[in-house]
């Protein structure tokens, strides 16, 4: 069914405190992320590089998936290939239940969350518990995340600090940040000693080496990658780069971008389970691929570039748009400009084609992209596959034609491209300027008086001066 | 499931672009600092997030560590007898806490290992001084958890293995010719999260201490 | 293709966008008299209408596309088009190539895109201009458009033209970069959260304590002004090209 993205976003301007944290959060990540990069220069070659890197893997795409694939067999890492979400779920649940594990440990996975892996495993009985302290404070309050890098972007401490005392009444109310922190690790920190198997996403894939890079701050990740004897990690197929010497560009770039930092306080890389002899890491690796609609967006050279993006939230951050009405609003696992294009061409322009409007078209979420990626570019051609009538490129396209919009563009064109008739209802225009009935504004007034035409045109004005034209 | 391997490398392989070969030669250039300026670097950057950075030589690290465990009255210390550091530190144990060593796997002692030992120390594979972090290789003598669980982790990093870039540190270490490591790990101070209003918060899962003996 | 500056400019053809012809006409006039006063002789082809963009922008491409079709025919002389507006000189710089690539007449779209120059771009840049402050002294808040910031790259010229005024305070707005929602077919498809934007870039603007607001773009202004007073706010809302020939006609 297709989203409301209109009627959602209303009802979250409506909510004042998700405004005000939201908004103090954007501001600061802005501002970490601005600090970080300094040498304009220096920022346009590195993104260049990095756009480079990202585009040759995604042209070689099928060729380093079974080279990927051959160097973590050969590691001893089991690869699993899953064409839909379901098949993903059904990949983990059997893995689980041939464990017989009841619970598993999650550090933060946008694919697990593509995946609804806690809702599918706990239909069948199975806990997921979410270990990254943003994703723990939104499983306590039983949403979804607000944001890829900071979930529970919309929760302020107060709110954090009342959930938190609700789950946890045993330990004294607090609002200092240090002592909820303290709160998830004291209640995570059993669950990861017991948990028999460990669940993460992936930053980044090296081809060349077999290898799954994971980055994060908080140990969270490590703990679900070494302690449990099952690792399970689960990715979208695009995460694969080629070659080792990829890695360090792209892993500066993505620390940056998302949060200002040089890097992570945890790179974490891991080529192999335990060895022979070694006294600890899982016995057992899987890394599940999933493809979900992704493998459809690669047949399309301008299209395509929507694959290019390494998850670093920076659009997301500086979109005036989520600025206002915050990651719920979009109705997507992704939201902000980079889900407003990857989420229509994976599920279908007929359920999510409507994100293509929740842009200005500004421009600042392309500024700001580590590698790139055109999104507004993307936005305008996608606005177009939902409309075209002629053949159509993206999933489950050509929901938005409305015949009337349809005629209304069409006689749009017919007046622009006939001078004559143009400036025949320019005139008209500014002759009825106060007759302009006041229905036809509507959205706009909402917030702004009418626009009052002028009295006379541009045409006319020039003309009368005697201005020159041919 | 061969099935399904098949059919998304098929989809994939029928789409595929031809490749435009356009290859930015724009690539970040390589810097090298000298060593003095490598240290410096690297302990900027690692006291910006809260690590904690000695000087020693070779001969005084043991009396640096000595005091650090007693400064920070660690009661006992997890450490491998088989390393080099680590022989030095069983050759000496009474001037250390209670010395402890992985001698099995973690399974065997997983509840008393979370719950009882308050430090490790290990030794590096190498350091960066771009970011102002260490890396670690953690092997059959220094396992994975070592560098994980204990609240206080202590490292010894030998000042010529810090290398300018990862860059440098991947070509220089020859990862790829030789193989990767079964787990690298890049550690660029103590366990953190800003999840809760963009605001930093020390030691959440990790250690909440990073010690580093530069030698 | 030879460039449009290799020789002295001494005519250009002047592109009124059809905001400005039927919203903001004066914006206009005083663009072509600062262009005159500079010994510019300025042509006005009468048959231009609209660059296309809100189809463009809409995915009406063969809508966008017609209409386009109809202005690349307005430029036959070799000389440059000059746009008082970032939006439509980035529509027609930046997305007309785009648009004709697979076109018959895609080297003519080449060719005009490599003539536009929005209207404070050309007056710093290409004529050099040097103004004469004759008003009273006055504080003026900037409102950068997203195109004049980030496609045109010429939100600057702007803010040079204005310190030239010496009796003239210029203010940047806190959060100056942020889109102030107008967004074309934006404002009217979504106009929930266009209008929470532009109430944030109002009050941004009103902070600045300044007599008045300016923009190189009308649809900026169409948005802010119109916000300003629906709250019966009275800070006036001007086009640069207005502001500067007031300021320095005498």
């Amino acid at each position: 069914m297709a989203i409301n993205f209109r009627k959602n976003a209303a009802k979250a301007l409506k909510q004042d405190d998700i405004q005000i944290n939201l908004k103090n959060v954007v501001s600061r990540l802005r501002d970490h992320r601005s600090a970080a990069f300094t040498d304009a220069a220096l920022f346009e070659q590195l993104r260049l590089e990095c756009k480079s890197i990202r585009e040759r893997a995604v042209f070689r795409l099928p060729r380093l998936l079974e080279q990927l694939e051959g160097n973590l067999l050969r590691n001893g890492i089991q690869v699993h290939w899953a064409e839909t979400t379901l098949q993903a779920n059904q990949i983990v649940l059997d893995i689980m239940q041939r464990h017989q594990a009841t619970f598993l440990v999650k550090g933060k996975s946008m694919v697990s969350e593509e995946m609804g892996i806690n809702a599918f495993l706990a239909s069948h009985g199975i806990e997921c518990l979410e270990s990254d302290l943003g994703e723990f404070i939104i499983q306590l309050a039983n949403e979804k995340p607000a944001h890829i890098i900071v979930p529970a972007i919309h929760k302020n401490r107060k709110q954090i600090a009342s959930l938190m005392h609700k789950y946890f009444p045993e330990m004294p109310y607090s609002e200092d940040i240090d002592i909820l922190a303290a709160k998830a690790r004291y209640f995570l920190r059993d669950k990861f000693c017991n948990a028999p198997v460990g669940m993460t996403g992936v930053n980044f894939m090296v081809a060349e080496t077999g290898t799954l890079c994971l980055v994060e701050n908080e140990g969270n990740g490590r703990m679900c990658t070494t302690v449990p004897p099952v690792h399970i990690a689960v990715t979208g197929i695009e995460k694969v780069i080629e070659r080792l010497d990829d890695l360090p560009p792209l892993l500066s770039m993505l620390v940056r971008s998302a949060t200002g930092q040089p890097i992570t306080t945890y790179v974490n890389m891991i080529s192999s389970p335990r060895r022979e002899g070694e006294q600890d890491g899982p016995e057992e690796v899987h890394l599940v691929l999933l493809d979900n609609g992704r493998s459809n967006i690669c047949g399309d050279m301008e299209l395509q570039e929507t694959l290019h993006c390494i998850r670093c939230g920076a659009c997301i951050n500086h979109c005036p748009v989520y600025r206002q009405i915050g990651g719920h609003a979009y109705d997507t696992v992704i939201p902000g400009p980079i889900g407003a294009i990857l989420e229509p061409q994976k599920a279908g322009m007929d359920r999510y084609g409507e994100l293509t409007q929740a842009s200005t078209l500004c421009g600042a979420c392309s500024e700001v992209c580590p590698v790139k990626i055109p999104i507004p570019k993307i936005i305008n051609r996608l606005r177009w596959e939902a409309v075209r009538q002629d053949t159509c490129n993206v999933s489950g396209s050509c929901p938005a034609r409305k015949p009337l919009e349809a005629v209304i563009w069409k006689i749009w064109s017919q007046v622009c491209s006939n001078p004559g008739l143009y400036r025949l209802l320019a005139q008209l225009v500014t002759r009825l300027r106060n007759c302009i009935p006041a229905a036809i504004w509507q959205g706009w007034t909402i917030a702004r008086t009418p626009p009052k035409p002028a009295r006379t045109t541009l045409h006319e004005r020039l003309k009368a001066k005697g201005i020159d034209y041919e | 499931m061969n099935d399904t391997r098949k059919a998304i490398l098929n989809r994939l392989n029928h789409y595929q672009l031809k490749y435009s070969g356009i290859e930015s030669d724009a690539k970040a250039k390589q810097t090298d600092w000298g060593l003095e300026e490598k240290v410096k670097r690297f302990t900027a950057r690692m006291q910006a997030v809260q690590a904690e950075v000695h000087e020693a030589s070779l001969e005084t690290w043991p009396e640096v560590l000595q005091e650090i465990c007693h400064a920070k009255a660690i009661n006992n210390l997890l450490a491998s007898p088989s390393t080099r550091w680590g022989k030095e530190i069983y050759a000496d144990a009474k001037r250390f806490p209670s010395l402890k060593r992985f001698q099995q796997p973690v399974e065997a002692w997983k509840t008393d290992f979370f719950n009882t030992i308050e430090a490790a120390v290990t030794g590096s594979a190498g350091g960066i001084a771009e970011t102002g972090s260490l890396i670690l290789c953690p092997d059959m003598q220094e396992p994975r958890t070592l560098s994980l669980v204990p609240p206080i982790h202590i490292a010894l990093l030998e000042k010529k293995r810090i290398y300018n870039t990862l860059s440098e540190a991947i070509h220089q270490q020859n990862w790829v010719q030789t193989g990767m490591p079964t787990n690298v790990i890049l550690i660029s101070g103590p366990s953190k999260s800003a999840d809760i209003e963009q605001t930093m918060t020390y030691g959440v899962h990790g250690p909440k201490e990073l010690i580093i003996l530069l030698v | 293709m030879k460039n449009v500056l290799s020789e002295k400019i001494t005519t250009v053809y002047f592109y009124g966008t059809c905001l400005v012809d039927v919203f903001y006409p004066q914006a206009g006039v005083c663009a072509v008299e600062l262009l005159q006063r500079e010994g510019i002789n300025v042509i006005y082809p009468q048959d231009q209408t609209c660059c296309g963009q809100p189809a463009w922008n809409s995915g009406y491409r063969n809508e966008a596309l017609t209409v386009a079709r109809t202005q690349l025919a307005l430029f036959p002389k070799p000389i440059p088009i000059i746009v008082p507006s970032a939006s439509c000189a980035g529509m027609m710089r930046v997305h007309y190539t785009e648009m004709f690539r697979d076109e018959p007449d895609a080297s003519g779209a080449h060719d005009v895109a490599g003539r536009i120059f929005e209207l404070t771009e050309f007056l710093v840049d290409v004529l050099g201009i040097t103004l004469t402050d004759l008003g009273d002294p006055i504080k003026v808040a900037v409102h950068a458009s997203c195109s004049a910031q980030r496609e045109m790259g010429c939100a600057t010229k702007m803010t040079k033209l204005l310190q030239q005024l010496c009796h003239v305070e210029v203010i940047e707005p806190e959060n100056n970069a942020e889109c102030c929602g107008f967004g074309g077919t934006f404002a009217v498809r979504q106009p929930e959260i266009s209008s929470a934007m532009a109430l944030e870039k109002v009050q941004t603007v009103l902070a600045t304590g300044a007599h008045c607001v300016v923009s190189q773009d009308c649809g900026c202004l169409m948005n802010i002004g119109g916000a300003m007073e629906k709250q019966k706010q009275v800070m006036p809302h001007q086009h640069i090209a207005a502001f500067l020939w007031e300021r320095t006609k005498g």
